[in-house]
């Protein structure tokens, strides 16, 4: 623990209040003039990212659904996708996008985070998805975790994963020319995991299987993607739902939740904060109760409502309590431009916050160490 | 001869494909296989070249030969969609095509992700349909191979014609149905077009498919002109057949071009070329395939091995599509040919492998380029670099000019999509007249 405070932000859609999605954009132009082929989707989530790595955040976090989920926009861009896009458009940045274990291929889930990895070099992040999804079943013609199942099915992918990311030695790649050999192929490693779970593999077999139901499954490595910059990317999840020990980053939803989480062995911790700012000379209160009146929001977990220099002291006074904080703007149009304007640089006046140099990973920037292969290792 | 076609332009892609032996890595001028810089110089380098698409390849799982990795030939590549959403954001027009399979990847979730890139490139996204079966590659993925030979089509043609009703289908539940596919989802992409199919199988059952589905053919044929005109008339004759137009699918074939100041001089850098492509160990790795033993043990420099294969298919290397041949009558014309002209292993490998593709001078590759697309043969041809990142930069800077010059090529993009870019017509789905096709 430091008092470093990181600061992490949620960047998916209009924003975490279930009405902010209705509401039209209003501070970013709809496409920038005189950009053809730039669409809206491609310029949202440039603009936002940009001020985020601008303003001196840890790492943007991407929410992802395969379904429509209630209180977002029905449109809504894949979150690896979205996190790739704008790996070269910024160099400070850690890009987390949800990857939900038990929708997405862990082949392809490795692949995938690992391709992110070497296009950010080494800026990667997985925010592991959790709970049921409403509809994943039938739209993936396979039996999909529920419940205590899902648990156990999140353990196995997320182990698979990291696993199939140190398939590979940093140095695989030998371009002997004397042997004609590319790859040593020792350092190479077949995974050869196998899940728990009884009964047959996935197949149009077990199309009457009832919804939450779980078929193992097996990976033979090693991953087509050799081992990225961090070696491993980092791992953000919320306690409870994946063992700590397979996380780098925790994710609290309260002040309460903090001290399971570093029990658990977690290196990072992180709380969840609901932000609802003084915006556009409406206070924060009438905001929310004009959110409220469209949609009502939640009202777990930890939130804010009020000016900027409430919410620099508040989180000035988490330095030693957490090892950061992940703001979730009620309304990114709203909250965001007051969260760049008043509120990171009030804190990097405070030297509360670590300043991202470029080329930095995000493990760097975390202060995590970069992970040895665990095949290496044993070799 | 007439131009059947007098008024055809050169389409030109660029596959980076990251496996394969025509790949130099042994160059000082090579750089590295997996450094997003690379991808980006090359894709930039294809975009200030006016190429329609760039195109990645995929494969599920690393390539095996007796058993082993294979280690010779550039392995490890990025996860296709995932690189080009990030190279999506340093391009403004040239297309951006994945190979993605239809066997180990879920309908709704590949829908999704090619949707995403095709959204978030400003309608540039393609999809290289590709089949397996094999049950060796399903051993990293849920299901293991769980789909028999004879359906590989049929679940491509479930899973494309799935994929095209989640991508016309925002707004609204898409129910589909079938014998491989079967899916009730509410699409979250909200898309005004498709993104471009390609294809490349080239089996009949391969081209029919083709001539349903696809728009783009990345085909085999892009070496002997009369069998690329073979092909393309074949593939004109099914697009009849299921009822389309004869030009709606565009045959962008694999090549290599090998350009130089003079043809003799292009011919002398095709030879030393291929002697990088065929190194002494790649030469008894491919011997060795024939044999179906292990033959890395044998000089290189020395001569064929006396005794016989004792397999009876050639072994192919595990994860690539090479046709498989009688490999006792191969060994027994190799060692008559090897025999007769004095050649050793690696000379004798060398002088099996046909020379792919254009050798010659700018001017020269220029004239037959025009001539392929103007008698029908091909509409352009999908470029695999010898080298990378640098491969592609004498076809810009010199051929490419060579092109405009004879009217034969874009001299500017004069749109932002790949569908436009490519002169396709809307997606197949989209058109009332096709019912049925």
């Amino acid at each position: 623990m430091t008092d470093i405070l990181h600061i992490a932000l949620e960047v998916d859609g209009a924003g975490q209040h279930p009405a902010a999605h209705l509401l039209a954009p209003h501070t970013t132009p709809a496409t920038p003039p005189g950009r053809p082929g730039v669409t809206p989707d491609a310029h949202r989530v440039r603009t936002v990212t940009a001020a985020a790595e601008n303003a001196g955040v840890t790492f943007v976090t991407f929410d992802d659904s395969l379904t429509p989920a209630p209180g977002r926009a029905a449109h809504r861009i894949d979150a690896v996708t979205r996190a790739a896009f704008v790996a070269p458009l910024t160099s400070r940045l850690g890009l987390v996008p949800l990857v939900h274990p038990a929708v997405t291929e862990p082949f392809h889930v490795a692949s995938q985070l690992a391709a992110l990895d070497h296009a950010s070099r080494g800026r990667a992040g997985w925010l592991v998805g959790t709970g049921p999804v409403p509809g994943a079943r039938r739209a993936l013609d396979r039996p999909v975790a529920d419940g205590e199942d899902l648990v156990a099915e999140t353990v196995d992918v997320v182990t698979v994963v990291r696993d199939l990311w140190d398939s590979w030695d940093d140095d695989a790649t030998i371009r002997d020319t004397a042997t004609g050999r590319y790859i040593d192929r020792e350092r190479l490693h077949y995974v050869d995991f196998a899940s728990g779970g009884d009964g047959p593999f996935a197949s149009p077999a077990l199309r009457s299987a009832p919804d939450g139901a779980r078929a193992p499954f097996t990976v033979k490595g090693p991953l087509i993607v050799p081992r990225g910059p961090q070696g491993q990317a980092v791992v953000v999840g919320r306690v409870g739902t994946v063992p700590g020990a397979l996380l780098d980053v925790a994710l609290v939803p309260d002040l309460a939740d903090v001290d399971a989480a570093r029990g658990d062995g977690v290196a990072r911790v992180l709380v969840d904060l609901t932000v609802t700012l003084d915006a556009a000379g409406t206070p924060g209160t009438a905001r929310r109760d004009q959110l409220d009146a469209l949609v009502p929001g939640t009202t777990t977990g930890l939130a804010y409502t009020g000016d900027a220099a409430g919410l620099v002291a508040l989180l000035l006074d988490l330095r030693g309590v957490v090892d950061g904080v992940r703001i979730l703007p009620s309304v990114l149009d709203d909250d965001l431009p007051v969260l760049v304007r008043d509120v990171l640089p009030a804190l990097r006046v405070a030297r509360a916050v670590p300043v991202p140099r470029p080329g930095a990973t995000l493990r760097d920037t975390l202060g995590l160490p970069r992970p040895a292969s665990r095949f290496a290792a044993t070799a | 001869m007439t131009d059947r076609f007098p008024h055809a332009h050169v389409h030109l892609g660029v596959f980076f494909q990251g496996v394969n032996h025509s790949t130099i890595w042994s160059d000082p001028a090579s750089g590295s296989q997996l450094d997003f810089e690379t991808f980006r110089q090359v894709v930039q380098t294809a975009e200030r070249g006016l190429f329609d698409a760039f195109f990645l390849g995929e494969g599920l799982r690393l390539r095996e030969q007796n058993g082993l990795l294979h280690d010779l030939d550039v392995v490890g590549r990025p996860d296709a969609i995932t690189q080009l959403a990030a190279l999506a954001a340093v391009t403004t027009h040239i297309g951006l095509a994945a190979t993605q399979n239809v066997t180990y990847n879920d309908p709704a979730d590949l829908a999704r992700r090619l949707a995403s890139l095709h959204a978030l490139s400003g309608g540039r996204a393609a999809w290289n349909i590709v089949t397996t079966d094999n049950a060796w590659t399903g051993e990293n993925f849920r299901r293991g191979g769980w789909l028999h030979h004879s359906q590989r089509y049929e679940r491509a043609a479930e899973f494309v014609q799935a994929a095209q009703a989640i991508w016309d289908g925002f707004g609204s539940t898409v129910r589909y149905a079938a014998s491989t596919v079967e899916l009730e989802v509410q699409p979250t992409v909200e898309l005004a077009d498709h993104p471009v199919l390609f294809q490349a199988g080239d089996s009949p059952d391969g081209r029919d498919f083709a001539a349903r589905h696809a728009e783009v053919i990345f085909s085999a044929h892009g070496t002997d002109f009369d069998d690329a005109l073979g092909f393309a008339d074949d593939i004109r004759a099914r697009l009849r057949a299921a009822g389309r137009p004869e030009d709606d699918i565009k045959v962008l074939p694999s090549t290599q071009f090998i350009l130089a100041a003079t043809d003799e001089e292009a011919r002398e850098k095709a030879r030393w070329v291929k002697e990088q492509q065929v190194t002494p160990a790649t030469a008894l790795s491919l011997l060795g395939q024939v044999w179906g033993e292990d033959l890395s043990s044998y000089d290189p420099d020395g001569p064929l091995p006396a005794h016989d294969p004792a397999i009876t298919q050639v072994s192919e290397t595990r994860g690539s599509p090479r046709p498989g041949a009688d490999p006792r009558a191969v060994a027994r014309a190799w060692r008559e040919r090897a025999e007769a002209e004095h050649l050793t292993i690696r000379q004798l490998v060398l002088a099996q492998d046909r020379q792919r593709g254009f050798v010659g001078s700018v001017e020269s590759v220029a004239d037959e380029l025009v001539r392929w697309v103007r008698s029908g043969a091909t509409d352009g041809f999908n470029i695999t670099p010898w080298l990378v990142p640098t491969g592609l930069d004498d076809v810009v800077d010199l051929l490419v000019p060579a092109l405009q010059e004879r009217g034969a090529y874009r001299t500017e993009y004069t749109s932002t999509s790949l569908r436009d870019h490519l002169g396709l017509r809307a997606p197949v789905p989209h058109r009332a007249v096709l019912v049925g096709a």
